[in-house]
């Protein structure tokens, strides 16, 4: 794909919920990815807010409501999504050390609460509004969670139990009864309390909080539709785009396969064919591997791609780092191309590891095999190959190249480029 | 340390893979490697049987799957009550976090499918006398998940970092070179190398409650 050159459109950065990190209703643990701050100080900031009127509790109720969460649609290679559709990879587990501190600022905060009301009294509107509260954030945690459910779905159809329950389980159950229980006791307990004074009026009371209650719990559906739209169109534009490419990729496969029938007894292509079909296909459904001329790793893949096609070898290539190919270290992806085509050449084994690390400091890639090994001491003035294009072109850029071997222990190639701080594009 | 048995006593393996095809394949390669080397014991295709397969034969060794139905591998090594079983992952899959992913859960190395046979067994051989398995592609995915490039879903903030020779020793195994190579070139014995490798394995593998009680010391609450 090459689409690299071309400037990447301006992506607004948007908030959303995190539906991995879940303490709540991962309002708090997304705001903090978006902020770039602690999650903890976040929390802790709702929870101040909270002292202010319970404003915090209205703004995370509020944020819960219209955030939208992260991972409906995630962008993963297609071979990684599909086994995650259908339930073959593991879930992330819900960390512990994340509970711990929530569960202590909750304690915290309700213990901040209560000696505020016992200050300043007023517990009898208090209790009613902390369990009718406490019932809506049940109900409204389950309707989150059917709802997450709905977007991992595959089968499409609605089901109105699935719609309330998600796939089911204790937890789904206990949370719908406990909330619905608690917001009924919420309402009774104000209905009795006003039925002393005004029955028609506490009536009315009950009433507008049921109201209001259900509209509260239906809200999530509601907003979930309107923002689903949205998504679902974007995500079938991506499907479509994805089944070109399937299709594209289908037919390679298929070429390969007949390619290989006809030259089953050449052993040589039938390794070539397989070898270079299977790094396509990899690289596609798994890495997400570029291997065009944007980055240093790309690039380096790259060139071992190449080499393995022309020369018939394996050549793996690891790498931990990354940065932009700038002409500044284009020298030592060069110099690594010639070493990987010499080991594939003379080394005679058909395997060649190549490591790149990539720091701020420096770039820094071996280049390694081990087949027969030579002397290079011995190497005769006339020949060009590594001295030119490995050793002096390394120095020519302020590198440093080194040549390790010795016969019959295989060889490495050490190339070492410092990175100047100053990035400036020399074109 | 209790001596593994024998060179003349198999290794008993447990092969779980959801493709029947496959798991025909490897236990061809296996048996192919000679008697006595490696046995395979029983074979799962999903989470329920593979948990059910380690629980009633009590393997050495557990081939598995990274995707299969039910949960994944991760959930087998979560599962699974038999603490003598080894796991190592076979998978086509080589994205970064389901190598991480596997190795947090407790598998003692990971392979791809491309591997050969000889090379399985050899794996085989040593995840069961206790090693871990790194290939350099590995390596490279430890080391890249320690620097904060590969973002790690529970890797904490102030998770350990590794120490400079554990991460010398990463980058020479990521560089292709056999756990010997390494010894020589870092003039240390294979049984340091090893030991290495095993603390690699332990920061990657910190538990909940490690974690936690971490979070809290560290934060003076304890």
């Amino acid at each position: 794909m090459s689409t690299a050159t071309t400037p990447a459109p301006y992506e607004p950065r948007r908030a959303y919920r995190d539906t991995q990190d879940v303490v709540l209703g991962g309002v708090a643990s997304g705001l903090a990815r978006h902020l770039a701050v602690p999650v903890l100080w976040v929390r802790a900031g709702f929870l101040l807010a909270a002292l202010l009127g319970g404003f915090g509790v209205v703004l995370y109720a509020g944020l819960w409501m219209m955030l939208p969460s992260d991972s409906r649609f995630e962008d993963t290679a297609p071979g990684l999504a599909g086994a995650t559709r259908d339930g073959r990879r593991p879930a992330r587990r819900r960390r512990l050390s994340d509970v711990g501190p929530a569960v202590a600022l909750a304690a915290l905060g309700l213990g901040a609460v209560l000696s505020l009301q016992a200050l300043f009294g007023g517990g009898a509107v208090f209790w009613p509004t902390f369990l009718g509260l406490l019932g809506l954030a049940l109900l409204w945690r389950q309707a989150d969670e059917a709802q997450r459910e709905r977007w991992t779905n595959q089968t499409g159809r609605i089901d109105p139990v699935r719609i309330v329950f998600g796939s089911g389980g204790w937890a789904s159950y206990a949370r719908v009864l406990a909330g619905v229980l608690l917001v009924v006791s919420a309402i009774f307990v104000i209905g009795f309390e006003g039925a002393s004074a005004d029955a028609a009026r506490a009536g009315l009371l009950a009433g507008g909080l049921l109201l209001v209650g259900l509209l509260i719990v239906i809200g999530p559906w509601v907003f979930g539709l309107a923002s689903d739209l949205s998504a679902e169109r974007e995500e079938r534009v991506r499907s479509q785009e994805r089944a070109d490419v399937a299709a594209h990729l289908h037919d390679s496969v298929l070429q390969t396969l007949a390619l290989i029938q006809n030259n089953s007894t050449d052993a040589v292509t039938v390794a070539r064919l397989a070898r270079a079909q299977e790094r396509d296909l990899r690289a596609w459904l798994y890495a997400g591997e570029a291997t065009d001329e944007s980055t240093v790793a790309s690039a380096l893949r790259g060139a071992a791609a190449e080499v393995e096609d022309a020369h018939c070898v394996s050549v793996d290539v690891v790498a931990v780092g990354d940065c932009d190919l700038t002409e500044q270290v284009r020298p030592v992806v060069a110099a690594a191309r010639e070493a990987v085509t010499n080991a594939a050449k003379h080394a005679g084994t058909g395997r060649v590891d190549v490591y790149a690390e990539v720091t701020p400091a420096a770039v820094d890639v071996f280049v390694r095999d081990r087949g027969a090994g030579f002397d290079p001491d011995a190497v005769p003035a006339d020949r060009h190959g590594v001295r030119h294009s490995i050793l002096d072109r390394m120095q020519r850029h302020g590198g440093t190249a080194e040549v390790r071997s010795a016969p019959g222990g295989g060889t490495e190639v050490r190339l070492h480029l410092p990175r100047t701080q100053t990035q400036e594009d020399p074109t | 340390m209790s001596q593994p048995p024998g060179p003349t006593a198999p290794v008993r393996v447990v092969v779980v893979d959801d493709h029947a095809m496959f798991r025909r394949g490897v236990t061809a390669e296996l048996a192919a490697a000679g008697p006595g080397e490696v046995e395979v014991v029983a074979e799962a295709a999903d989470v329920d049987e593979a948990v059910a397969a380690v629980a009633a034969h009590r393997p050495d060794v557990v081939l598995l799957d990274v995707h299969l139905p039910g949960g994944g591998g991760v959930e087998v090594m979560r599962r699974g009550q038999v603490p003598e079983a080894r796991y190592l992952a076979l998978s086509v899959s080589d994205a970064a976090e389901d190598v991480i992913g596997t190795i947090r859960a407790g598998a003692r190395g990971y392979v791809t499918k491309t591997i050969t046979g000889p090379e399985l067994v050899s794996a085989i051989r040593r995840v069961a006398d206790g090693d871990a398995v790194f290939s350099p592609r590995l390596a490279g995915f430890v080391l890249d998940a320690f620097a904060g490039s590969i973002e790690v879903a529970a890797v904490d903030e102030d998770l350990d970092r590794l120490t400079e020779r554990e991460r010398e020793v990463m980058r020479l195994i990521a560089r292709g070179y056999a756990y010997k190579e390494v010894a020589k070139e870092l003039f240390i014995s294979i049984k340091t190398v090893e030991t290495h490798m095993s603390s690699v394995l332990r920061k990657l593998q910190l538990s909940s409650r490690h974690e936690l009680s971490r979070w809290a010391s560290d934060r003076r609450l304890l």
